[in-house]
C-alpha cells in the first residue's frame, strides 16, 4: 500500500504549487511576523534621559559626566546647581532618572575616600529601573578605574557580552512563528476535504488514515521546513546575530520541530469540522501558550508552579531552549539530547492521536 | 447475489434514517432509488459502502458480510457521491492518477485502465485541463470514470445527473448500460423520473422504508397510470390502487 | 394570447455577460410581462444565474442593457434591489435562526414595518404552510421545506417582481409540485415572476418559457406553443429494452434524431426513410416493441434538437 500512500503526497503536492494565493501567504507571513515582531519586541533601551545635578563641578565630576554621556544609553541634561523637585520632573517626564555628585567628590576621589553618589530612579517600569540602576553603576565603575584604592566588582558576561536583546529574542521568535505556520498548514488539510466532500470519496477507498495523515504531513514538512531555514537566516542576518553552534543541528532540530507543529494542526484538523475553527483552534493553541509560557519572553523559573508544569508540554519550551542553546552558547547534541528526543516523542504522539482521531465513517 | 440486506436500519439519535429495509439485488442488474429528500436514500447506500455504520441488520455486499467485512468490500465497490467528489485544482489525469494511486494501482495499469475506460467516456482530449473549467456533463463521466478505474463488481452512483444537460443525461446513462452489460451492478438514485423507467428495478422510499420494489411496468400496472413520475407521486401519497 | 399589450417589467436586450475568456451570456434578449410566470429553462453551465444575478444588478454587464420596470439596471441598482425580490441559487438562510427569525430578520432587513410584517408574516404561513414550524431552526427542515421558507424570506417586503434561480434544485418531485403551487398563488395575487430550473418537466406551469442552452437563448414560447416549434416529424418507439433498440436504430442510420425516453426511444427519420422501415429493422433485430407511432414533440425533444444545432456539447 505504499502507493496509495505516495498518491497522497503527490496530490497534497499538486494542491500546494497550484494554489498561488497561499503559497505566497505561506512564504511572505513568516518573514513578515519576524520582521515586525523583530522590531517591536526588543528589550534594548537608548536614550534614557537623565538629569545629573553636578554639585562638586570638578574635574573628577566632568570625567564621570563625560563617560555617561559616551554611551548612547543616556540623553545627559546636566544642572549646574541642585534639583529640587524630583517629584515633578519624573510626573512630567523629564528625566527617568536623576544623578546627584556631592560637593565633595573631587576630593574624596583624590583622596581615596569611598563616595556616595545619589541616584533617582523613576520605577514605574520596573524593568527599565533595573537596567539604569546596572549601567550607571557600571559607568560609574569605569570611570572610577583609574583611581586607586576602591573595591570594584568586574563581572564577566558569557555569551552575549553586549547583553543585546536580539540574541535571545531572535531564536525564540523563529521557534514561535515556525509552530504557527506548521500548525496553520495542517490545520486545514482534512477539515478542507470534509467541506468539499473528497473525504467522503476517500474513505470508500480502501486507504488507511495513517496513509492520509502522513500522506499530507510529508509535503507540508518540505514547505514548514523551507520556512523555517528562511527566517532563521533572515533573522539572524538581519538582525545581526551570530550563530554560535552548527548550523547543520539547528536544521536537524528545526525538522524534528517542524513535524511537532504540522502534527499538531493535524490534530486539530481531524477534529474540527470547519475550516474557520481549525484554523482559529490551530492559532490559539500555538501562539498564546507558546508567546507566555515557553519562556519566550519570561523565564519559567519565574512561573507559579501549576504554569512550569503546563509549560512542558508546549513544544516551544524545548525548541526555544534547543535553539538558543546552539545559537548563543554553541551546544551540541550532547547538550540537547534531552528537549530533542522530548520533541521527538511529541511527534510520535501527536501523530498517533491524529491517526486515532480520524473517523473513518462519516459520523 | 450482489447485495442482500436484512432488516438494514440506521438510526441518529431517535430518528430512524432508515428502518428496517430488506432487499436484495443480482449482478448485472441495474437498481433505482427513488425517493424524497431525506426519504433514506443517501444513509442506504451510504451504509451498503461502509461510510456509516449500520445501527441495525445484516447483509452482504459482493458477498462480504457489511457488519465486519467492511474493508475488503471497499475494493470491490465503485461510489460516486452526490456532492462533487473530483479535486478541482487537479487536472483530469491528475484525479485520475490520484484516484488509481490511492486504490493501490501501478501507473501502467491506470493508463491501460484509463485509456479502455477515456476511450468509452471520449475524455481523452480533456485529459490537462483543470477540473474546475471542465463542463458538468463531463465533470460527472469523468467521476465516474474515477470511481471504475479499480473495476469494482458494484457501482453506487448517488444522484449522478443532477443539474446536467439532457444530452450528457442520456450519454451517461448509455455508460450505466454498458457497465451493466458488462456484468457489473449498478445502484442509483435519481431525481429525474425519466431516468428511473431506465432502471431494470426501482425502490421507493418513504419516511426510512421502502414503500415499492419492482420493475418500472409492473408499477406503472399497479397504479393504473402511464408515467414513473405519477407513480411516484401516487406511492408516496399512499394512493396504492 | 398577445403579451405586447401588457407592460414590461424586466427586459434584456442583447446583454452579454463573459468571466475573462469565457462567454457565459452570448447576447440574450427577452421580457418578462407583469403577472406573468416566465421561466428559464436549461442545465447548469448554460448561463441561467449570470443572467438573473445580473437582473438584479448583482453583477457588471459586459453588454447590451438590462432593464427593471423600464429603467436601466446598470444605472440603477439601489431602485432594483430596493423592489425587486431575489432568492439566489443554493440558498440556504441562517441555520442557526427559528423560521419566525428569519422571517422577521428579512423584514427588518427591508425596513418593513413591524406591525406590517407580522401580517405580511402570517400571510406568508399561509401561503407556505410553515405556521407549525415556526420555532423550527432552519437547519432542521427538509429539503423542500427550506426552499418555502428562502421564498417566504424573500417575499416579506412585498416586491411584485421576484427573481428565483433554480428553487426547486435538489428537491423531490412532490415539495417541487407543491413549491409551484406557491408560485400559482403568488401570481394570482400579480406579482411577476421569473423563474430559472434545470427540470424540463416545470416548463409546463409557466406562462412562457426560454430555452436556455450554451449563453444563448434558443426559443421563447408558451410551452402549449412548443410542440409546433420542433423542425420534422417526431416518433416515439414503445419497448422493454430502450437501450438495445436505441443503439439498433442509431447504428442503422435510419434516424435524424434518436433518442432514449423513459419508456422508450424518440426519432425522427433521416431523409428518405420510410416509416415501415423502423419497425422492419427491429423486427429483423429480434428487438421486441409495443408499438411505433408518430407523437407530439415535448419540450426535452425540443431541446435535444436545439442543442445540436448550437454546435459543441457542453
Amino acid at each position: 500500500m505504499k502507493r496509495s500512500f505516495l498518491s497522497i503526497v503527490r496530490k497534497e503536492l499538486i494542491h500546494i504549487f497550484r494554489d498561488k494565493q497561499s503559497l505566497f501567504m505561506v512564504l511572505t507571513m513568516p518573514l513578515l511576523m519576524l520582521l515586525l515582531y523583530g522590531y517591536a519586541i526588543t528589550l534594548d533601551m537608548k536614550a534614557i534621559d537623565i538629569i545629573i545635578a553636578d554639585h562638586s563641578a570638578g574635574p573628577e565630576s566632568r570625567e564621570l559626566i563625560r563617560h555617561i554621556e559616551a554611551t548612547d544609553f543616556f540623553k545627559v541634561s546636566v544642572y549646574r546647581g541642585g534639583v529640587a523637585h524630583i517629584g515633578e520632573l519624573f510626573q512630567n517626564r523629564e528625566a527617568q532618572c536623576i544623578l546627584e555628585i556631592p560637593r565633595d567628590y573631587g576630593e574624596s576621589i583624590r583622596t581615596g575616600i569611598p563616595v556616595q553618589l545619589q541616584l533617582s530612579i523613576d520605577a514605574s517600569d520596573p524593568n527599565a529601573a533595573n537596567f539604569i540602576q546596572n549601567y550607571v553603576s557600571r559607568v560609574a565603575t569605569l570611570s572610577f578605574a583609574g583611581y586607586k584604592g576602591l573595591f570594584t566588582v568586574e563581572p564577566r558576561v558569557f555569551y552575549n557580552p553586549d547583553m543585546r536583546s536580539a540574541p535571545f529574542f531572535i531564536p525564540g521568535l523563529i521557534a514561535l512563528i515556525l509552530l504557527l505556520i506548521c500548525a496553520l498548514l495542517t490545520s486545514i488539510a482534512i477539515v478542507r476535504e470534509k467541506e468539499s466532500g473528497t473525504m467522503e470519496q476517500l474513505l470508500v477507498s480502501p486507504v488507511k488514515p495513517v496513509q492520509i495523515i502522513l500522506g499530507k504531513v510529508l509535503p507540508y514538512t518540505f514547505l514548514g521546513f523551507f520556512d523555517g531555514l528562511m527566517i532563521l537566516i533572515v533573522g539572524s542576518l538581519l538582525f545581526d546575530v551570530p550563530i554560535q553552534g552548527s548550523v547543520l543541528l539547528i536544521m536537524a532540530m528545526m525538522l524534528i520541530y517542524v513535524v511537532t507543529g504540522l502534527s499538531l494542526g493535524m490534530l486539530v484538523s481531524t477534529v474540527a469540522k470547519t475550516q474557520a475553527v481549525a484554523m482559529l483552534a490551530a492559532i490559539t493553541m500555538t501562539v498564546l501558550p507558546s508567546m507566555l509560557m515557553s519562556g519566550f519572553i519570561f523565564p519559567i523559573s519565574s512561573m507559579p508552579e501549576i504554569f512550569q508544569l503546563v509549560s512542558r508540554i508546549i513544544p516551544a519550551t524545548y525548541f526555544i531552549e534547543i535553539i538558543r542553546g546552539i545559537v548563543l552558547k554553541g551546544n551540541d547534541l550532547h547538550n540537547l539530547y534531552k528537549p530533542a528526543s522530548i520533541l521527538l516523542g511529541l511527534d510520535a504522539v501527536l501523530i498517533a492521536l491524529s491517526i486515532r482521531a480520524f473517523k473513518i465513517r462519516l459520523e | 447475489m450482489s447485495v442482500e440486506v436484512q432488516g438494514l436500519t440506521k438510526n441518529f439519535g431517535d430518528f430512524a434514517a432508515v428502518d428496517h429495509v430488506s432487499f436484495s439485488v443480482e449482478k448485472g442488474e441495474i437498481f433505482g432509488f427513488l425517493g424524497a429528500n431525506g426519504a433514506g436514500k443517501t444513509t442506504t447506500i451510504r451504509m451498503l459502502c461502509g461510510l456509516l455504520e449500520p445501527s441495525e441488520g445484516t447483509g452482504t455486499v459482493a458477498g462480504f458480510d457489511i457488519n465486519r467485512q467492511y474493508s475488503k468490500i471497499k475494493h470491490r465497490i465503485g461510489y460516486m457521491s452526490q456532492k462533487f467528489s473530483l479535486y478541482n485544482d487537479l487536472t483530469a489525469w491528475e484525479n485520475i492518477e490520484f484516484y488509481g494511486g490511492i486504490y493501490g494501482l501501478k501507473d501502467k495499469e491506470i493508463q491501460e485502465r484509463s485509456r479502455e475506460l477515456f476511450a468509452i467516456i471520449g475524455l481523452e482530449e480533456l485529459k490537462n485541463k483543470l477540473t474546475s473549467s471542465i463542463p458538468m456533463g463531463w465533470k460527472q463521466r469523468l467521476a465516474l470514470c474515477a470511481s471504475l478505474l479499480h473495476d469494482p463488481e458494484i457501482i453506487f452512483l448517488d444522484e449522478p445527473t443532477s443539474g446536467v444537460d439532457p444530452l450528457s443525461r442520456r450519454n451517461f446513462w448509455k455508460l450505466i448500460y454498458q457497465l451493466s452489460d458488462m456484468g457489473k451492478t449498478v445502484f442509483v438514485t435519481t431525481h429525474y423520473m425519466d431516468e428511473a423507467e431506465y432502471c431494470h428495478r426501482l425502490s421507493i422510499m418513504k419516511q426510512g422504508r421502502i414503500i415499492e420494489m419492482d420493475n418500472p411496468r409492473s408499477l406503472k400496472e399497479k397504479y393504473q397510470v402511464k408515467t414513473m413520475q405519477d407513480v411516484f407521486l401516487a406511492s408516496v401519497r399512499g394512493e396504492a390502487k | 394570447m398577445s403579451h405586447s399589450d401588457r407592460e414590461t417589467v424586466l427586459e434584456a436586450r442583447d446583454f452579454v455577460k463573459n468571466y475573462g475568456e469565457v462567454k457565459a451570456v452570448r447576447g440574450v434578449s427577452f421580457s418578462v410581462q407583469k403577472g406573468e410566470i416566465f421561466g428559464l429553462i436549461g442545465p447548469d453551465g448554460g448561463g441561467k444565474t449570470s443572467l438573473m444575478r445580473s437582473l438584479v444588478s448583482l453583477l457588471k454587464i459586459d453588454g447590451g442593457e438590462l432593464y427593471f420596470k423600464g429603467q436601466a439596471v446598470s444605472g440603477n441598482p439601489d431602485y432594483v434591489r430596493r423592489n425587486i425580490g431575489y432568492m439566489p441559487q443554493r440558498f440556504s438562510l441562517y441555520q442557526d435562526m427559528s423560521v419566525a427569525e428569519n422571517l422577521r430578520f428579512f423584514a427588518d432587513l427591508f425596513n418593513v414595518d413591524r406591525d406590517l410584517a407580522e401580517t405580511r408574516i402570517e400571510e406568508l404561513y399561509g401561503f407556505s404552510g410553515l405556521k407549525p414550524f415556526a420555532s423550527r431552526k432552519a437547519g432542521a427542515l427538509s429539503g423542500g421545506m427550506k426552499q418555502k421558507l428562502a421564498l417566504s424570506c424573500m417575499l416579506v417586503h412585498s416586491p411584485d417582481v421576484v427573481v428565483l434561480d433554480e428553487p426547486t434544485f435538489g428537491v423531490d418531485p412532490v415539495s417541487r409540485s407543491e413549491f409551484w403551487q406557491i408560485l400559482g398563488k403568488l401570481k394570482e395575487e400579480g406579482t411577476s415572476i421569473l423563474v430559472s430550473t434545470a427540470y424540463m418537466d416545470e416548463a409546463d406551469l409557466c406562462d412562457r418559457v426560454g430555452l436556455m442552452f450554451n449563453g444563448r437563448i434558443l426559443i421563447v414560447d408558451e410551452p402549449s406553443a412548443l410542440p409546433e416549434r420542433y423542425p420534422g416529424k417526431l416518433y416515439s418507439v414503445r419497448t422493454d429494452e430502450p437501450h438495445l433498440v436505441h443503439d439498433a436504430l442509431e447504428e442503422s442510420g435510419l434516424c435524424g434524431e434518436c433518442n432514449l425516453f423513459g419508456e422508450g426511444v424518440h426519432l425522427t427519420l433521416a431523409d428518405g426513410t420510410a416509416e415501415s422501415r423502423i419497425g422492419d429493422l427491429l423486427r429483423e433485430n429480434n428487438l421486441a416493441f409495443e408499438s411505433f407511432e408518430a407523437i407530439e414533440s415535448g419540450i426535452e425533444d425540443l431541446f435535444l434538437r436545439l442543442m445540436k444545432g448550437d454546435g459543441d456539447e457542453r
